[in-house]
């Protein structure tokens, strides 16, 4: 007999995100996502400034305000044709960097990792057992016996009193928690650390940024940070010497204990390289542009076709045709309603965003996500696309820490783990991991890179824009923590006439596209195995592999309810 | 002394934005002292933490959903604020509560606590109030100035 279950809203999330399965045998059978919250934003930048619009776009989400706002600028500097200086990108590149840096670690630790670390049951570890486990994988300095003992105390402490604050949506002795109590003991010392160390990454955007959460140095043209070796209020080289020690400080974090922490929490949850793999499309696009134009990147990205390496296709600059040209958004099973008819897709230069909501319809309409295609097949993106893509254009620092951490995983877990086992739920885990420890090296070049050219003399930072007459069209696209984010400029006459924003959650998210091919979240969760469909945490787990954002993120606090989520077992 | 009035709020979603509105026209109409720190926190989580750490005192304005008329203005105060923010079931959910979790698991967290909270009208896409939420501001930010005073904080109106 099947039973269908519905988990509404999937929390520890950014967004309103409702997920139903039908089980059967113990297994998902059968998936639907479906975004609950409308995003209308594209609809309020019509008629706008164009050089107004990546402030606006950077309002759509808490979690991702950074990324919206590279994308936003780089669509309309490609829609003018229009260079920025070599300086600009190295500080936007600083930037993406460290803001991708915060939100590897957060989502890991933060927003993911209680999926399979069981809080209650490192209060029953042996502090000392545990921390010598932890010195036996790194040198992080954090892993002392007295480290672990405190906070080993300190949560004993939150046990006790009912005061488990932000660990109280746990599924807390579930049969699918796995860990040896010191296992889960080091991850919750290292959660308690990984607050301290995200202040880090955050400081740096703060500072590059001019303000934080919601930066302020961007412009169409550059970046508005006057850069100065000596002068008050600007961004100097004493300034840029404190990010260095920032930038330091997440080197070991990120190496010594991320890195880490995903290969050993991953070699007890083998099972779970065998669960989730759903699309293995793969969809990422370069980043760290190298130049003023973006035609040389620092970090390569592309397309990979059914999982296999070999097939690997370059996206090459951010005037690539065969990523402009390849997006599109169907609506077929969202609630939207194209002026052309909802049985064939659009390209986003043409995209509509006219509401038509039905109720949740099975075979229907059921989303408010669009789907997006690349040449008609859904893709998964974010960080495991990203490090397969770079992996097969031979990335060297890709190559290296994704080795280390399969052979760490190897060694741990007794047995040879390779880079197929990356296709799964807990390889989106390892992928970010070591995607989080790529970014960390190239933060390092990029500070480099803007003192030389500093040292050179060079501190020019912004080129004027010109809005010519008639219509221009441009896409600004980014390789963001969560996987491709483009936008999709359409400007007449100095103002915008069209804008889309195709957002990497939209990808993994989207419902059934207009062939009925289920999105990268519902085809990945079918055959995951569910213990007890009341609490359905090998759903989460599988869904949060994703890092979902669904971001709309309305912000209201609700006094009248008092249930934190909905679990419907039909 | 450390004090931060913290606006949040979503400024795309209509009446969402009233924290976010009301905390920058704290900033145009008080002069305000060095100890206090106004932030527009929009819709952000966990980028808030050092910035709310070690306070003497935190001023949260926010859109809240009480099931009162529209515009309606409420306070809560101290052990009622984390309680507000826990029990809610606010799509954003790695927004504001926690971030006061986790103050509290780095002892951290502030000496006292208020939210200033606004019943939204409207919630559709647009970036402008309506017109009666937009008329509780100087309601807000009287509260706002009451809860400073509480803790020794004066602030004077500019001329």
């Amino acid at each position: 007999m099947s039973k269908r279950v519905t988990i509404d809203p999937v929390t520890r999330i950014e967004g309103h995100l409702r997920v139903d399965v039908e089980v059967d045998g113990g297994k998902v059978k059968k998936a639907w996502s479906s975004g609950q919250m409308w995003r209308g934003v594209e609809n309020i930048l019509i008629g706008r400034d164009p050089r107004d619009a990546w402030a606006i776009t950077q309002r759509i989400c808490g979690v991702c305000t950074t990324v919206h706002a590279i994308a936003s600028v780089r669509a309309v500097e490609n829609a003018l044709k229009l260079e920025i200086p070599v300086n600009a990108q190295y500080i936007r590149n600083l930037i993406m960097l460290a803001h991708a840096i915060h939100d590897h670690i957060v989502h890991f630790y933060h927003l993911s990792a209680l999926d399979w670390v069981d809080v209650v049951s490192a209060t029953k570890a042996d502090p000392a057992k545990a921390a010598s486990l932890a010195q036996s994988l790194s040198s992080w300095s954090g892993n002392s016996v007295q480290e672990f003992k405190k906070v080993q105390d300190k949560i004993k402490g939150f046990v006790a009193s009912g005061q488990l604050g932000i660990f109280t949506n746990g599924y807390w002795g579930h049969p699918a928690m796995k860990l040896p109590p010191e296992v889960n003991l080091l991850a919750v010392v290292h959660y308690l650390q990984a607050l301290e160390v995200q202040r880090y990454a955050n400081k740096i955007v703060t500072v590059l940024g001019s303000k934080s959460p919601h930066i302020q140095n961007v412009a169409v043209g550059g970046v508005a940070n006057p850069l100065a070796l000596d002068s008050q209020s600007v961004l100097t080289v004493e300034r840029l010497l404190a990010v260095k020690e920032w930038i330091d400080k997440l080197d070991d974090f990120v190496k010594n204990v991320y890195l880490v922490d995903v290969a050993a929490i991953g070699a007890f949850y083998a099972d779970w390289t065998t669960h989730g793999r759903g699309i293995v499309d793969y969809l990422s696009v370069p980043d760290v542009p190298l130049d003023g134009k973006g035609t040389q990147f620092a970090m390569p990205g592309g397309h990979i076709a059914n999982g296999d390496v070999s097939t690997f296709k370059a996206i090459k600059t951010f005037d690539d045709k065969y990523f402009a040209d390849g997006v599109s958004e169907a609506v077929k099973h969202s609630w939207y309603d194209y002026s052309s008819g909802n049985d064939k897709s659009l390209h986003p230069y043409k995209g509509e965003t006219t509401p038509k909501y039905t109720d949740f319809q099975d075979d229907g309409k059921y989303s408010w996500l669009k789907s997006p295609s690349f040449y008609g097949k859904p893709m998964q993106v974010g960080p495991l696309a990203n490090v397969l893509t770079m992996f097969a254009a031979g990335h060297e620092p890709t190559k290296k820490y994704a080795t280390a951490a399969l052979d760490l995983v190897s060694n741990i877990a007794k047995t040879k783990v390779g880079i197929d086992a990356l296709h799964s739920t807990i390889g989106r885990h390892a992928a970010r991991a070591v995607r989080c420890a790529v970014v960390q090296d190239e933060l390092v070049k990029q500070w480099d890179l803007l003192l030389a050219n500093m040292g050179k003399g060079d501190l020019k930072t912004f080129n004027k824009p010109v809005f010519p007459k008639g219509e221009q069209m441009g896409v600004g696209f980014h390789e963001a923590p969560r996987g491709v984010l483009s936008h999709w400029v359409v400007i007449q006459d100095g103002k915008i006439k069209n804008y889309q924003c195709v957002v990497p959650s939209t990808w993994n998210a989207a419902p059934r596209n207009e062939k009925d091919a289920p999105g990268a979240y519902e085809a990945c969760l079918v055959g995951n195995p569910i213990a007890d469909p009341e609490k359905p945490l090998e759903v989460l787990r599988t869904v949060h592999s994703f890092d979902p954002c669904i971001a709309c993120a309305i912000h209201v606090i609700d006094e009248e309810h008092t249930e934190i989520v909905k679990v419907k077992a039909a | 002394m450390k004090v931060v009035v913290l606006g949040v709020g979503n400024t795309l979603l209509t009446d969402e934005a009233i924290g976010v509105r009301a905390v920058e026209a704290l900033q145009q109409r008080y002069r305000l002292p060095p100890e206090v720190n106004v932030i527009d926190g929009g819709t952000a989580g966990m980028e808030l933490l050092e910035s709310l750490e070690d306070l003497d005192q935190l001023v949260i304005v926010d859109c809240v959903r009480v099931g009162q008329p529209p515009a309606t203005v409420i306070r809560r105060i101290d052990d009622e604020v984390p309680a507000f923010f826990r029990t809610k079931i606010s799509p954003h959910q790695i927004g504001i509560s926690d971030v006061l979790a986790a103050l509290t698991l780095r002892e951290r967290f502030p000496q006292r606590l208020a939210l200033i909270g606004i019943q939204p009208k409207d919630l559709d896409t647009g970036i402008e109030l309506t017109p009666e939420v937009a008329a509780t501001i100087p309601e807000v930010l009287a509260l706002v100035v009451e809860e400073l005073a509480r803790v020794g904080v004066k602030v004077v109106e500019k001329a």
